[in-house]
């Protein structure tokens, strides 16, 4: 328990820290390079709960092809790589304003419902497990997701070719 | 093979495929495919159903169901159900299907979309097969709205006539309207029987009193829109005469086999439910009855009034399929399927030999054939053989299966539908004389030099006149083989379900209604004895014009909210001129003076100040809140994310 | 392990998330922001999971990758377009619709 304590703390520290200069970088690709220790960070969470292929599907997905994807973007719209002081605008006060009321809001409710209750005993699921799941209840909607990324790959691709 | 009948409807299936994604590289262009496809399917469907006869009586039903997924406890599977009822329709299915194949090499020769033509053939015949073996409700709509989804796409094969895509765009509306109520009724019946799709616990239920006769009632009026759409009962039989703008072969494979026969198959499949629910038993009339005599009757008339072969094929369909869905309707299940069963025969027979016809003269109006006897000797014979059987003249296959439904009417209590079913046969046999008079005798009218068809048309003809001749013996009295193969299995029927004996003075009333009718039009067009007729009685006249309206009904459907709008909208504007200008003129001259005093006094100092005012307000108040409305997509977001916040935190604060 | 340990560490990268969308200029910018946010929820999932001990908090998280996925690939080319529209992907210069 205490090693999972210890491990969860570093987690998160290294989360928030990554995600906060994530935010307020003044460099794309440094985002782009946080935003990937955030989603690291994120796997080894997952792995802490039990949740191995999970994990793995969030270090192939988003850290092999989301990642990637946003630096393509970034160098398809010729955005500054080296440092640059203008990324962004003037709402700053506002935006921080808001999340962190928004943030106020969630930790009240949080603590109120969830207090002090504790993750018990974490059963390993077996993959075996999630895929009956996924195939067996939930196959309507797995079949539906298809046809989603199936559609959203004919918008990209509609939206972004030149004709 | 009974097990493994499953395999029926994926080999057409899967030469649809085949066919969609190889057949343009094809020798043949796919139509090999297809046809090899179906003759599998064939011969398949005949070892089932040797299978079926031979078995021991009482036969078993095999019934195989495999669960796809289950949500909730639900199970949604795949299965099938094999019974006499289901074994004829493979069989006649496919063969027909198999006929409008080999016909369709010759008629649709040379065509643009010869081979997505003979893709769609497939899908169409494997949708109505699927329809067929389903042994749940859920599957069997898949099949059904497949089959109307190809006869869509069959319909309109030649879109680029705005008329034949209109036709087909008018086929599948129609069609779906009903199908709200059979998705509804299924629904409906889904939960009422405990939630299942299956067929047999449906029928089981409904007939042991386990569902309501409320609920019952509802369902089975419900399922019954559908097959209103469907088979082209009144008054949803309207797109079933314009669905003849597609290619022939087309019009036969669903006049016959699949598409219009779904819904008197799925009142014959789901029997129980129709049966308790409209209380069918207890004689006298029924939804189910009466709407199935007036499309007897109304679809009847409209025939004689058609110059397009093909249309008063459509509307002889039209008028046997209500003789079907009038047999269920009295109780005379094993009437109406065996009906079914011939009518696919000789009206698949017909429809290809005015395909023939067309073919060769290049025209559907009767007015442009005449004499084409002479011309073409095969299309001929074989049409009249369809003729005769369609008019019900003994002994052809006709003449057995409207015989058992008049039995049917008269033994179980419904002396109104016997009365229906005899004029019917009077003007079958009367219009179909027309028909043939038209085209065959006197002299040829059109333009060109009509020609016997190709081989490959000429012989489905051929092959399909003798069972079009010969399968009404299958229930023949002394034989009756047909009667204990396919019948009805779910227990609580069978006393009501029971074969007559064959009524010999019926058997002859009928005929000699029919040589009446005969009779009747020979004198009308040989003899010319009646020339004229229609112009010279007024009543007749008015009749006339109705009917070649086809009763107004698409002027009803088209014009029903122009109908609605326009008197309402005289209505208001008469209003508005005589009441309210009179009130208003009225009241203006009184008001006039006042105002005139009020105007000084009240308008100039407080109104004007209040609306100034007011509109000085909206003024400031949207140069404030104009602010707010700037473009940017972030601030809208920022706004969204504090007011959720803000609403959260309300929420928490009150609870 | 306390449970809200979890849900207060994806509520503070939620929040992180929401300012990143609400603050920045640069649209990829934004769209790595809505990746933070949903990764907030995906902490959520798999911790409610494992919270009440079934699988359906994996597969759901499950779902949200892969419709992140889709997200990411239309947002991309949304972006791409508007790049291509106007050279600048700023999102402050797209105030056409204001009032």
């Amino acid at each position: 328990m205490v090693a999972q304590n210890i491990v969860f703390g570093i987690l998160a520290v290294v989360m928030v820290a990554a995600a906060f200069r994530l935010v307020t970088t003044q460099n794309v690709v440094r985002a782009a390079l946080f935003l990937a220790v955030v989603l690291a960070g994120a796997a080894g969470l997952y792995i802490l709960l039990a949740a191995e292929f999970v994990a793995w599907v969030q270090v192939l997905v988003y850290i092999g092809a989301v990642v990637v994807l946003l630096l393509f973007g970034v160098m398809l719209t010729r955005a500054p790589i080296g440092r640059e002081g203008d990324l962004d605008n003037d709402q700053r006060l506002l935006g921080a304003l808001v999340a962190l009321f928004l943030l106020g809001a969630l930790g009240a409710v949080l603590l109120d419902a969830f207090g002090d209750q504790k993750v018990g005993t974490i059963n390993i699921r077996r993959t075996a497990e999630v895929s009956d799941s996924l195939f067996g209840t939930y196959v309507i909607p797995f079949e539906v997701v298809s046809i989603l990324l199936l559609a959203a790959l004919v918008g990209a691709v509609a939206l972004a070719r030149r004709d | 093979m009974l097990d493994n009948a499953w395999l029926i409807p994926l080999i057409p299936a899967v030469s649809f495929f085949v066919i969609l994604f190889f057949g343009k590289r094809l020798p043949k262009k796919g139509a090999e495919v297809g046809i090899a496809a179906l003759t599998a399917s064939f011969v398949l469907s005949l070892l089932t159903a040797i299978e079926w006869t031979g078995e021991h009586v009482p036969r078993h039903a095999v019934h195989r169901h495999t669960t796809w997924f289950e949500i909730g406890g639900i199970d949604f599977g795949a299965g099938i159900h094999v019974d006499g009822l289901t074994v004829m329709m493979l069989v006649v299915v496919t063969f027909i299907s198999l006929m409008v194949h080999v016909y369709s090499t010759g008629y649709m020769d040379g065509d643009r979309r010869y081979t997505y033509f003979f893709a769609a053939l497939s899908l169409f015949t494997a949708a109505m097969l699927l329809l067929v073996v389903s042994d749940n409700t859920l599957q069997l709509m898949i099949g059904w709205e497949l089959v109307g989804l190809c006869s869509f796409m069959l319909i309109g094969h030649w879109w680029e006539e705005g008329v034949n895509s209109g036709a087909a765009i008018k086929a599948f509306i129609t069609t779906r309207t009903g199908d709200i109520g059979l998705m509804t009724g299924i629904i409906l019946l889904f939960f009422a029987a405990g939630r299942t799709f299956d067929i047999e616990a449906l029928n089981r239920e409904a007939l042991t009193g386990g569902i309501g006769h409320g609920t019952l009632l509802i369902g089975a009026s419900l399922l019954f829109l559908g097959v209103m759409g469907k088979s082209a009962q009144f008054p949803l039989h309207v797109w079933l005469p314009d669905a003849m703008a597609g290619p022939t072969p087309v019009s036969a494979l669903i006049h016959a086999a699949t598409m219009v026969v779904a819904g008197v198959y799925l009142v014959a499949r789901l029997y129980g439910v129709f049966f308790a629910g409209f209380s069918i038993e207890v004689g006298g009339t029924n939804l189910v009855a009466i709407i199935g005599a007036i499309t007897v009757l109304i679809a009847a008339l409209l025939a004689f009034v058609q110059d397009d072969v093909k249309k008063v094929l459509a509307y002889s369909t039209v008028s046997q399929l209500g003789y079907m869905i009038m047999a269920l309707g009295v109780g005379a299940w094993t009437a109406a399927v065996f009906h079914l069963f011939t009518h696919a025969f000789f009206k698949a027979l017909l429809f290809l030999g005015s395909g023939s016809l067309i073919h060769a003269v290049h025209s559907n109006n009767m007015s442009d054939m005449g004499g084409l006897r002479k011309f073409m000797p095969t299309t001929f014979w074989t049409f009249m053989v369809g003729s005769v059987a369609l008019a019900g003249i003994f002994p052809l296959a006709g003449f057995w299966s409207k015989d058992e439904i008049l039995l049917g009417a008269a033994e179980d209590g419904y002396p109104i539908m016997l009365v229906v079913g005899l004029i019917g046969a009077f003007m079958t046999a009367a219009y179909m004389t027309r028909a043939c008079y038209l085209i065959f005798a006197g002299e040829y009218r059109g333009h060109g030099h009509p020609h016997e068809s190709p081989p490959s048309m000429a012989w489905p003809l051929r092959i399909l006149a003798v069972p079009a001749a010969l399968a009404g013996l299958l229930n023949a009295p002394g034989i009756l083989l047909f009667n204990g193969w396919v019948e009805f299995e779910v227990e609580g029927v069978e006393h009501f379900l029971e074969h007559h004996d064959f009524n010999p003075m019926l058997a002859a009333g009928s005929v000699g209604v029919a040589l009446l009718g005969v009779a009747a039009a020979a004198a009308y067009y040989y003899r010319g004895a009646l020339n004229g007729l229609a112009d010279r009685v007024p009543p007749l006249r008015t009749a006339h014009r109705v009917i070649v309206n086809k009763y107004y009904l698409d002027h009803l459907f088209l014009g029903i909210i122009r109908a609605i709008q326009y008197p309402v909208a005289r209505a208001a504007y008469w209003v508005n001129q005589h009441v309210l200008d009179g009130v208003v003129n009225g009241v203006g001259k009184a008001a006039q003076r006042t105002a005139q005093v009020a105007y000084d006094v009240i308008d100039q100092r407080v109104i004007d100040g209040a609306v100034n005012g007011a509109g000085l307000s909206a003024e400031e108040g949207g140069s404030i809140l104009r602010h707010l409305q700037t473009g940017r997509v972030q601030q809208y977001a920022a706004l969204l994310f504090g007011a959720v916040a803000v609403l959260a935190m309300g929420l928490v604060v009150l609870t | 392990m306390y449970l809200n340990q979890f849900l207060l560490l994806a509520a503070i990268l939620f929040c992180l998330g929401v300012y990143g969308v609400l603050a920045r200029k640069n649209a990829v910018l934004v769209l790595m922001s809505i990746e933070l946010m949903l990764n907030a929820v995906n902490i959520n999932l798999i911790a409610f999971g494992a919270f009440r001990d079934n699988v359906i908090g994996q597969v759901f998280s499950l779902f949200v990758i892969a419709i992140a996925a889709a997200e990411v690939g239309v947002g991309l080319a949304i972006v791409l377009l508007i790049f291509r529209n106007r050279a600048d992907i700023d999102l402050d210069e797209l105030a056409q619709m204001k009032g």
